[in-house]
């Protein structure tokens, strides 16, 4: 069995060695995101934020109001009085009222459907996706992303963040810098509404994270327990057994 | 009196006993396999995973039915109702985590399972048949799980079985008519979906059930070997019981039970915390709905296939007028079968790794290492330098198996002892 392990050690190796693979192709340092499922209030905003600057576009074909508003702990009337805008019912799924084919059209692509962005591209590429836009005169809508090049999107977030420029140095342009004043929010208070959409759709990713976790912990100490007992069990047994 | 309602009581039960066993062999059965069936007492941790297979199995079978209660086969409905088993269905994303974990559990299982049957020789005389039907089991298994890696109907899904099914285009004369008629379209879509979703539910599962069942029977007629590779039959007492034979039940049973939890901890920890892996549970791009339109950047099968894709990446230049593909197809083919031929390919007067040379010893462990690098290189990118590597490994591979009647013909073996150590 020593063997066995040490084998199960070199696969877990590795594993490790090759687990960067899914990650999307970009030079831009990321910035670290870290998810808090448990924080409410951060959620409540992100949902409010993400029906307000992004559902307009891109849907949450998937998951439903009533249940993201019971997660959140929103009376489910307040967000069908203060949430939805597409005359849907509390129990529908988030969908978005943005025709898909003129979209194309609009846009060059049509805006994707979000529910699983954050298991597909990972939190933290939303993240820095959303921070990472600025002033880019030869694009079509006039913007840039850092992390996404090229991408077909307008800058929707440009009225709280205001006008954000790329300073170029030596030949690199990977300083970003806000216009003082050109935006509602400040620099920090605008990384909290990147924080706080980005969290939201973290939990949209897998709105049963919490869940499992919190289960997970109870079962497995479960498991803990069962194993003293089937292993007494077993030594019981096998002290019948000479060999 | 006490003495007397006691013997009362066992005659009600013997009475019913007798009843039943004189319409079915219960108590016969009961005897055959579990509390008269002698396994060898120096059975080590390497023999629980025969009894893991099964409750793995069952896993699959129960949660695949309670899946199939919600799932869509269809291209407009299959991607959005698994999101619908994960948000909207109670518990649902525990059933569906416990049915992907639980097949890459099936493999782990039973890849150890198989190199125990390599190590302690489980596959030579007089256990032939039950190495044979054992590597059908590993070959409905391996149809099995692709067959379901396309029901989540993602984009990797998607084009790992558009790879897959295209291999078939690499036969001579038949093959592009053959992918057709496999896929049922001009490419993949909800007709192939359909077929792969009533052969991942219905037939598979079947032949899996009724394979397992025979492989057990076969199992109890032959007996268990064990890590010294010697029959416990040759050696019984006067009532026929072999010395070193323990009843299955309840000795075997325990000790299953104890391998059982601690498997169980290691299980669901991964479900509860880890189910993606990392991305080889459940990979990336299948959080994107299957699209002809645009191919991932990267495809790679899941990790359990990775070993045989590696191999069939290696043949990477045409021979006798094929093209590569066809001999990757043949490579690949040939890996999977040619643990069939074990029995008559190991000339060993032993059956245990314990007494065997020193040859067989290398040829084992640069095996499994050729095993374990084969499954990495399946994974990466099939670069200038991790070709040659596959190349490599692929020959050693091979190697175990076709040298096989030379280095166990020549090596020194060691001699068995009489009874099990």
């Amino acid at each position: 069995m020593t063997k066995l392990s040490a084998l199960l050690v070199l696969a877990g190796g590795m594993v490790l060695h090759t687990s960067s693979w899914s990650a999307s192709a970009t030079d831009w340092p990321m910035e670290e995101f870290k998810g808090d499922l448990q924080d409410l209030p951060s959620l409540q905003r992100g949902f409010q934020l993400y029906t307000n600057y992004c559902l307009g576009c891109h849907g949450l074909e998937h998951q439903r109001y009533g249940r993201t508003a019971d997660d959140f702990e929103i009376p489910r009337d307040l967000v069908e009085d203060n949430i939805i805008f597409t005359g849907q019912k509390v129990g529908d799924l988030i969908k978005t009222s943005m025709p898909p084919v003129p979209a194309k059209v609009w846009f060059g692509a049509t805006p994707p459907d979000l529910t699983l962005e954050a298991r597909l591209r990972g939190p933290e590429w939303i993240y820095n996706y959303l921070k990472t836009f600025y002033v880019d005169e030869e694009r079509p809508l006039g913007v840039n992303n850092k992390v996404y090049p090229n991408v077909g999107m307008p800058n929707v977030l440009l009225p709280l963040q205001g006008v954000q420029r790329a300073i170029c140095e030596e030949g690199k342009c990977d300083r970003l810098e806000v216009e003082e004043g050109s935006g509602k929010l400040s620099v920090a208070e605008f990384d909290q509404v990147a924080y706080d959409i980005t969290n939201f759709l973290y939990y949209v990713g897998e709105p049963a994270r919490l869940e499992r976790q919190k289960m997970g912990v109870y079962v497995l100490l479960f498991i803990l327990v069962l194993i003293c007992f089937t292993y007494l069990l077993k030594r019981e047994f096998f002290k019948d057994i000479e060999h | 009196m006490a003495e007397a309602n006691l013997e009362d009581k066992k005659t009600k039960i013997d009475e019913a006993m007798e009843w039943v066993d004189a319409r079915f062999p219960a108590t016969e059965t009961w005897e055959y396999h579990l509390s008269k069936y002698w396994a060898p007492k120096n059975h080590n941790y390497y023999y629980v995973f025969g009894f893991l297979g099964i409750v793995v199995l069952v896993n699959q079978l129960l949660t695949g039915i309670w899946l199939t209660m919600n799932y869509v086969p269809t291209d407009e409905r299959a991607f959005a109702s698994v999101e619908y088993i994960m948000r909207d269905v109670n518990y649902g994303w525990l059933v569906r985590y416990l049915h992907s974990t639980g097949a890459s559990a099936f493999f782990v299982v039973t890849y150890i399972h198989m190199y125990r049957a390599l190590a302690y020789g489980s596959y030579k005389a007089p256990r032939e048949l039950l190495w044979f039907v054992g590597m059908a089991i590993f070959l409905v298994l391996m149809a099995e799980g692709f067959f379901g890696y396309l029901l989540p109907w993602g984009n990797m899904s998607y084009w790992g079985a558009q790879v897959i099914v295209s291999l078939a285009g690499a036969v001579p004369v038949v093959g592009p008519d053959l992918v057709e008629w496999a896929r049922g379209d001009f490419l993949m879509s909800e007709v192939a979906l359909n077929r792969f979703f009533a052969l991942h539910v219905v037939l598979l599962p079947l032949l899996l059930v009724a394979l397992v069942f025979v492989h057990i029977v076969a199992l109890h007629h032959v007996g268990s070997n064990n890590p010294d590779g010697i029959e416990i039959k040759k050696k019984k007492d006067n009532q026929g019981i072999p010395l070193d034979g323990i009843p299955f039940w309840p000795y075997s049973i325990v000790k299953d039970l104890f391998a059982l939890s601690v498997f169980l901890f290691i299980f669901l920890a991964i479900v509860f915390f880890a189910p993606e892996m990392g991305g080889y549970f459940i990979e990336i791009p299948n959080f994107e709905k299957a699209n002809p339109l645009k191919t991932p950047e990267h495809i790679a099968p899941v990790w359990y296939y990775t070993p045989f894709y590696a191999m069939l990446r290696a043949a990477t230049f045409p021979l006798f007028g094929m093209s590569a593909k066809f001999w990757g197809l043949v490579v690949m083919v040939s890996a999977i079968a040619i643990p069939l031929a074990l029995p008559w390919l190991d000339k060993s007067p032993v059956k245990s790794i314990r007494y065997k040379g020193v040859l067989s010893r290398w040829a084992l462990r640069l095996f499994v290492v050729s095993f374990f690098v084969l499954g990495w290189l399946g994974v990466m990118p099939a670069t200038k330098t991790y070709t040659i590597m596959a190349q490599f490994f692929t020959l050693i591979y091979f190697a175990y198996f076709v040298l096989m009647p030379w280095y166990t013909t020549v090596e020194v073996t060691r001699p068995e002892p009489e009874r099990v150590t």
